[in-house]
């Protein structure tokens, strides 16, 4: 294969990972941007949604598209009404304390992990992909699916844009963002707020998992990378920009295609790490963020 | 309309409000006055159900709202304009208005009367509401608390900072308002925008209210103002 149909593979895979990486990173930006809680479990609500979606896949009779539909529906559900109840259990009563926060998110995500261990197992498992051909291309032949992966994670992020900036509940949740107190004087329930934006992020790391799980198995240690990628995203992006974050988890995911095709896995980590050491240093504020308020 | 009786409140270990006694009545403007810290805005936050009130009752048109949650007591129809305005900055006129609207489920009727009442915000519709100048951010707050149809208005030093022409402004919204039965609590620290609106003067000092007179009989001379305004 020249080097054209190449690079065209490496931009497609890296297509995926950046699809899959936006998903997980917006729920962790909204949170941040939303609450100002900075989630340290959110790999792990990521990884319930895998480790749950191949429970349903187990569940479900017939065609794996079948289970794999029932999966992309009930996963993301159950996952955020966890988080909801990890808000209202734990976050509300630390009173959103950034330092508590972490602690207490940090506490959860090995809850979450050692759930899992316990119910699920160490092994890997696969999930079938809801279907199974390939796209022709004059040099290579590539998986439909991961096609449809990037497109169900482009319309997800435009619904999540269109709740955002159009709807009523985006106002409260904007609203809400920037002055808790005064939202409250005018009839918004915070706390409602809070477990809604909580639970929207964990169901959003949750399909990013359910979308990936066809590609990647599920595992109870699974979370700690998208974590860490998506930290990578959210800080150059800027927290709480979901314009930013996008950008980011595209630069991120097609760096990654590429330079892991080309040269190693392990260089594209490196370069990600050192783009956020040159934003943390040059633009603390992310590319897209605003100075703090 | 509104009742505060024997009110303690405070943050934390701070007790700021001590046993304090208001009533405001419909179509009246009640004005309150007091020094820095004589806890008349955190009086009002504690009608809002900001600030827990630890003793006492607060009563609104013969319904108890004391210790609701902060977020239901505008519903029953409280408007508040806070110290400083506090817009939501970053969002237009239009979504601020809407956020006033969408409090006690109210409609383009609404909308419409309150647009009328501040034509200049109708023209900067879709403007963001941080990039208003002071005067304008003031009518949108005003405005956001119309959007409710209250029947009780707080206004926390609406006249801070602004030039005369706003002060008259919001001056005439006020007695625009009482005319329609608002019961009105104005916390102002300037005697002469005092004297031209309110019916009573209420004087607050330590966290309670020392002296609760009626306007008509005060000049700017009275002994009130050099006692608990200092002016």
């Amino acid at each position: 294969m020249s080097f054209g149909p190449f690079l065209l593979l490496a931009l497609m895979e890296g297509m995926v990972t950046s699809a899959v990486l936006a998903l997980a990173a917006v729920g962790l930006s909204l949170v941040f941007g939303i609450m100002r809680v900075v989630n340290v479990a959110h790999g792990e609500f990521f990884m319930l949604g895998a480790v749950s979606a191949w429970f349903v896949s187990q569940w479900v009779p017939g065609p794996p598209a079948v289970a794999f539909v029932a999966a992309l529906i009930l996963c993301p559900l159950f996952v955020a009404a966890i988080a909801a109840l990890a808000d209202m259990v734990v976050l509300k009563r630390l009173n959103y304390q950034p330092e508590a926060t972490i602690v207490a998110t940090i506490g959860l995500l090995y809850i979450l992990q050692q759930a899992a261990l316990s119910f699920y197992g160490p092994d890997a498992r696969p999930v079938p992909a809801p279907f199974n051909f390939r796209v022709q291309l004059p040099w290579f032949g590539y998986s439909g699916y991961k096609i449809a992966v990037v497109a169900a994670s482009a319309l997800v992020l435009l619904g999540v844009w269109r709740l955002l900036a159009k709807s009523r509940v985006g106002l409260i949740m904007r609203a809400t963002q920037y002055d808790r107190e005064t939202a409250r004087a005018f009839g918004i329930n915070v706390d409602r707020v809070y477990a809604g934006v909580f639970a929207l992020g964990g169901g959003l790391a949750a399909l990013a998992a359910v979308l990936i799980v066809p590609i990647q198995q599920a595992h109870y240690l699974m979370g700690t990378d998208p974590l860490l990628l998506s930290f990578i995203v959210v800080i150059i992006g800027g927290l709480g920009s979901l314009r930013g974050t996008v950008i980011a988890a595209l630069l991120i995911g097609l760096s990654d295609g590429v330079i892991s095709t080309f040269f190693a896995p392990t260089l594209a980590k490196i370069v990600a790490t050192l783009l956020v050491a040159l934003v943390l240093v040059f633009r603390p504020q992310g590319l897209f963020g605003r100075r703090a308020l | 309309m509104l009742t505060l009786s024997g009110i303690d409140a405070g943050y934390g270990a701070v007790q700021v409000l001590r046993a304090l006694t208001i009533e405001a009545r419909t179509g009246e403007v009640l004005c309150v006055m007091g020094r820095n810290g004589a806890g008349k805005s955190t009086m009002l936050k504690t009608i809002m159900g900001l600030v827990p009130a630890t003793a006492g009752s607060i009563v609104l048109d013969g319904l108890d709202v004391t210790g609701l949650p902060a977020h239901e007591v505008p519903r029953h129809g409280i408007g508040y304009v806070p110290q400083g305005r506090r817009l939501f900055a970053e969002l237009t006129v239009a979504e601020n208005i809407e956020i006033g609207l969408m409090t006690r489920r109210r409609g383009q009727r609404t909308r419409e009367e309150v647009l009328t009442l501040f034509p200049r915000l109708r023209e900067r519709l879709n403007q963001v509401s941080g990039t208003l100048s002071g005067g304008e951010q003031q009518m949108l707050a005003i405005a956001r608390a119309l959007c409710l149809e209250p029947k009780v208005l707080l206004l926390d030093e609406p006249t801070e900072g602004l030039q005369p022409s706003m002060i008259a402004l919001i001056r005439d919204t006020v007695v625009a308002l009482k005319a329609t039965g608002v019961a009105t609590i104005l916390v102002e620290q300037r005697v002469d925008a005092v004297l031209s609106v309110a019916d009573r003067v209420a004087f607050m000092t330590g966290g309670t209210v020392a002296e609760t007179v009626d306007a008509a009989g005060l000049t700017p001379a009275a002994p009130q103002f050099a006692a608990y305004v200092g002016v």
